[in-house]
């Protein structure tokens, strides 16, 4: 039985993989052909070559700074990333939580909510600029600021949404303000503060990109615009595909904390 | 004279609102101490407002409404409430779901682990604490919300159409053991029904409202011995109370 399911994932992995396998090859078969725009777009086998002398190549005191160099860069988006987006949750949770709770604070809180939200947070690079200089600061501000909404939105409908019988049972058995909100709204509001957390992760990456592009001095999103400016298209090629990979093994990660913590809830679809 | 656990005095409740409804009006019932009460009546009669008045979840409009000499302010675990759908926290286990109320109390476990574990039993669950209210059957859910409550031994016993949901077969099976735990232990309950059968078969007295607006038409003693199980269901007692009953709610509707 197992080894059934085993081929099935096989098969699904085969499945989904066949479109992205074509599209490398028929993009690296133009390249040989002289078809692709000489200079501008590198053929796959060049941004390999080209990421694994940024990954492994002797750093240190050469003066290329597209080797050796991938692990630092990747390292110091992915530390932004983790600090503005624990902040956002560390506010955004209890937030939600509170404002869908609590009907006056909705009424004091929530407007505001809405009324900033529709500010893109590359609408605030200036702001944060001038706020924080070019640092650590200003990166970690549009970041937080970018998973902050829909982290706080999503938690506050999760919040609302609570079944109005199973907080009734909470307070018949006794069960008020601090036990109610950590014991019954939270653990309610959880599928819906997940999908808070997914949406949110994705913004935390743009915003990472977008502030080290323009408001810090290293980064992936550094070495993105950097090596543009440089014409080395293939390391912006190989860094977009580090971008999308570190998305991709984040947002897993996020998904599998949600799956242990909402058995209840896959249980539930059956 | 027996103490009364419940006293209702020209209670009246109105939802408020663009429309207002009056649920209630001008409601007198008194149920004693120890009593087994059915509310029996049509579906928009009150019923379940009459329950959450007395369990704290709504606020009287007007008039007298007290629980044990003490007016109602708030839910809490002396009154305790069964739902019709259990109401159970889907993200805990059975014996998590059991032991909420005396652990939100902040109790200590050994207070509390012995008369949990005794009470899962006498629900005929202490094989299933480890399972989540999803894996449970609609009848095992409802053992489970009658568990939460029994351990916080509490003096008044709301129940809302507890077994509606439930199949026939398991629903004359949760009312035997209904029987069973109430012949031992002999609390004041208030049962919401619209099930004539269910009202003769567990209650020592019936209620039976009328609805638009909300009344007590009568009071109904059942004239059952017990104790009963459910050979009581074609009993002649039985039979003859079940006609009476229906005679009254038809003479009721003109
Ligand atoms: N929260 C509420 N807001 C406004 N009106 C309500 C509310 N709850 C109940 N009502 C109204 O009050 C009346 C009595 O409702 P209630 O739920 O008490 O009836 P019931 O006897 O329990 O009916 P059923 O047998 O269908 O459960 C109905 O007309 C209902 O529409
Ligand atoms: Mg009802």
């Amino acid at each position: 039985m197992s080894s059934t399911l085993t081929g099935q994932r096989g098969k699904r992995m085969a499945l989904a993989a066949c479109l992205p396998v074509l599209f490398v090859l028929t993009w690296e078969v133009l390249g040989r052909f002289d078809l692709l725009i000489a200079g501008l777009i590198p053929m796959p086998s060049a941004v390999l070559r080209a990421w694994w002398v940024w990954i492994a190549g002797a750093g240190g005191l050469s003066l290329n700074p597209y080797s050796g160099t991938w692990g630092a860069n990747l390292w110091f988006s992915l530390q932004r990333v983790g600090e503005g987006y624990l902040l956002a949750i560390v506010l955004g949770i209890p937030l939600g939580v509170f404002i869908g709770w609590s009907r006056l604070a909705a009424q004091v809180v929530d407007p505001s909510i809405q009324w900033l939200r529709p500010i893109p947070i590359t609408a605030w690079l200036p702001f944060s600029i001038a706020l924080f200089g070019i640092n650590e600061f200003g990166a970690i501000f549009l970041i937080t600021l970018g998973a902050f909404y829909p982290i706080v939105v999503n938690t506050t409908q999760g919040a609302r949404d609570v079944d109005k019988n199973l907080v009734r049972a909470a307070r018949m058995m006794g069960a008020g303000g601090w036990a109610l909100l950590r014991r019954v709204i939270l653990p309610a509001a959880l599928p819906s503060v997940f999908t808070g957390l997914r949406i949110g992760l994705g913004i935390a990456w743009t915003a990472v990109i977008v502030a080290e592009m323009v408001a810090v001095k290293s980064g992936l999103g550094y070495v993105l615009w950097d090596a543009y400016y440089v014409g080395r298209m293939d390391v912006v090629i190989a860094d977009m595909v580090s971008i999308g990979l570190m998305g991709y093994i984040s947002d897993r990660l996020v998904v599998f904390v949600e799956s242990r913590l909402l058995t209840w809830r896959r249980l539930q679809s059956y | 004279m027996s103490s009364s656990a419940i006293e209702i005095a020209g209670v009246t409740k109105v939802y408020p609102g663009d429309n207002p409804v009056t649920a209630l009006e001008n409601i007198d019932l008194s149920i004693a101490d120890g009593e087994f009460a059915a509310l029996l009546g049509p579906s928009g009669c009150g019923k379940s407002t009459l329950l959450n008045l007395l369990a704290g979840f709504e606020t009287v409009t007007s008039g007298k409404l007290q629980v044990y000499g003490a007016p109602v302010t708030a839910p809490g675990p002396q009154r305790a409430v069964v739902f019709q759908e259990a109401a159970l926290f889907p993200w805990l286990n059975v014996w998590e779901n059991v032991v909420f109320g005396p652990k939100v109390q902040g109790l200590a476990p050994e207070k509390y682990e012995a008369k949990a574990r005794e009470t899962l039993k006498l629900v005929g669950l202490e094989n299933f604490a480890k399972h989540l209210p999803v894996q449970l059957s609609g009848g095992m859910r409802q053992r489970v919300g009658i568990a939460r409550v029994l351990v916080m031994e509490p003096t008044l016993l709301l129940m809302d159409e507890p077994f509606g949901a439930l199949d026939a077969q398991t629903r004359l099976t949760m009312q035997q053991l209904l029987l069973d735990v109430w012949e031992g232990l002999k609390k004041t309950v208030v049962f919401v029904t619209h099930d004539i059968d269910e009202a003769i078969l567990l209650a020592d007295t019936i209620y039976v409202m009328s609805a638009r607006p909300g009344r007590i038409a009568t009071r109904i003693p059942v004239e059952v011995p017990r104790p009963r199980n459910l050979d009581t269901l074609t009993d002649v007692h039985f039979n003859e109370m079940k006609k009476r009953i229906m005679h009254e709610m038809r003479a009721d509707q003109h």
